[in-house]
């Protein structure tokens, strides 16, 4: 059994573990306890039932680990608890562990760190390496998670908004260190979807696959970044872009439109773009529209500017940037690329390198960089 | 989710408020301030925000390469250099407000006559190694 596979049993072992009556924090450590040691032990010693394995050993280390720490009498009483698996169905407890991990009074890392770990079956050391943050410091970001979440009832009903926008904090982390977090988003957004019929939450996967499934082109060899109209599409993955497709149009039958599944339609007419030419911009400006009524976010004005730039003309485009506030993340490089297309190279030029100082990440931050030497020795020569 | 670089100044920063030489102080001013220091990194630690912190010495060594076959140059140090690091913070927090209110409770690190230094603290953000996936669909990818 690999690694993933067996990673994927941990919410229903721990949802076994704390319908018995174990306190989630105590449970999801013994949960760890366990998944380490069938990483040792299975190779050589396979068991029959994987699930009922695990299930047995995290059971006798959180009955150990209690019996340690807490009184005779309280540990007498979940020792005559013990067999009876939890009456309800695993799926219910997977969803339940989202909600637990997600919790809106967990602060947006610790939400990330405990789902990872409780729901994703990762180790604090493979956590830490992904975030490149000391193995110690995760360790107490996850138990004060725990213990922040301490005195939430397990089944109490929660809200699925609150989980995705965890899941997709930890797809847009990327890959760093041994885990893909991108690879790993995507799994639980699957596990998630088996767990509840959701529109929102069949959006979310559609958009974690269309975006994943350009993954391979969206980055040279060196590691610098490749803009999307400049990419190989023969290098997408389709399997993943028709997945991802049907995925989506089964959620949009459903009349219950939400960001994700309009953000996934604007990466589904990308994906379905077989030259950068031949990009539906005009379809793509109406899901912008969509998305503004939906967000009101100005990071999606921002984007739609783009779109209306490429639908409408530069000079479209500019008159839709210019209503927006010039602070906002990434409205230099928008103006740059706008200014481009309009053919005033002088200004363009000037704008990319100031765009490069403002940059979130050096991968960006290079290629505006590239962008104004680019122009800059077209002008010269 | 972002790293902030908190990075102290033996020179270059505006004075502080309390802006007494260290050799200057008490001796248990001198333990409390470095108290306060250990006290402080200890406590991130424990809210998970801790990723790292260093001291230097005041003194280095300016280094450049000077050709094929040729050892490196080195000078310095100078004494006009304007701008000396101390040390540095590194942390991990959920927002810029959050690395700012951090800052600010570094710089009320305990002085001369024990009060807060108010010492100016020079916060910078890590440029992330990965953009982020999905947040810059048009001019990026």
């Amino acid at each position: 059994m690999n690694e993933v596979l067996l990673r994927s049993l941990t919410p229903s072992v721990l949802g076994i573990l704390v319908r018995r009556g174990a306190d989630f924090a105590a449970a999801e450590d013994a949960v760890q306890d366990a998944l380490v040691e069938a990483v040792r032990v299975w190779p050589d010693d396979p068991p029959r039932d994987a699930k009922g394995w695990l299930v047995t050993v995290a059971w006798r280390r959180f009955l150990d680990a209690t019996r340690a720490e807490t009184a005779r009498r309280r540990r007498e009483d979940l020792v005559d608890e013990e067999p009876a698996p939890g009456p309800a169905p695993a799926s219910d407890d997977t969803l339940q562990l989202y909600f637990l991990c997600a919790h809106p009074k967990l602060t947006p890392s610790s939400a990330v760190a405990l789902t990872l770990r409780a729901v994703g079956g990762l180790t604090t050391r493979q956590i830490a390496r992904a975030y490149l943050v000391p193995e110690a410091t995760m360790a107490q970001r996850i138990s004060r998670a725990k213990r922040t979440v301490s005195d939430v009832r397990f089944d109490q009903p929660g809200d699925v908004a609150t989980v995705l926008r965890v899941l997709y904090l930890v797809f847009n982390e990327g890959y760093s260190g041994d885990v893909d977090l991108a690879a790993e988003a995507i799994r639980l957004t699957r596990q998630l979807a088996a767990a509840i019929d959701h529109p929102e939450v069949a959006g979310l996967l559609a958009l974690m696959l269309l975006h994943h499934a350009r993954r391979a082109a969206r980055t040279a060899p060196d590691g610098s970044l490749v803009p999307l109209a400049e990419q190989d599409r023969g290098r997408w993955d389709t399997t993943l872009i028709a997945e991802g497709v049907t995925i989506l149009q089964v959620a949009l039958a459903r009349d219950r439109l939400g960001e994700f599944q309009a953000q996934a339609a604007i990466a589904a007419l990308h994906a379905d773009a077989p030259t950068a030419e031949e990009t539906d911009w005009v379809q793509i400006v109406e899901w912008y529209d969509e998305l503004v009524g939906l967000t009101d976010s100005p990071i999606v004005r921002l984007n739609r500017a783009v779109a209306v730039g490429e639908a409408d003309g530069p000079r479209a485009g500019l008159a839709a940037l210019a209503v927006l506030e010039d602070s906002l993340p990434r409205y230099t490089a928008v103006a740059a690329y706008l200014h481009e297309r309009d053919g005033d190279l002088k200004t363009a030029a000037r704008l990319y390198a100031e765009a490069a100082l403002k940059a979130p990440s050096l991968a960006e931050r290079d290629h505006l960089t590239r962008q104004a030497a680019r122009l800059n020795a077209r002008r010269s020569r | 989710m972002a790293k902030y670089l908190l990075l102290k100044h033996y020179r270059g920063a505006p004075a502080a408020v309390n802006d007494v030489p260290m050799d200057q102080w008490a001796p248990e001013e001198i333990t409390a301030h470095i108290q306060y220091m250990n006290d402080f990194a200890a406590r991130l630690e424990k809210t998970g925000e801790f990723v790292d912190s260093q001291a230097l010495s005041p003194e280095g060594t300016f280094v450049r390469y000077d050709g094929e076959g040729r050892p490196p140059v080195t000078d310095g140090p100078f004494a006009e250099t304007k701008d000396v690091i101390a040390g540095w913070m590194v942390i991990d927090v959920d927002s810029y407000e959050r690395a700012v209110e951090l800052a600010g409770e570094l710089s009320a690190a305990p002085g001369a006559g024990g009060r807060p230094i108010h010492e100016w603290l020079e916060l910078r953000p890590f440029l992330g190694v990965h953009s982020t996936v999905t947040d810059t669909e048009c001019i990026f990818k």
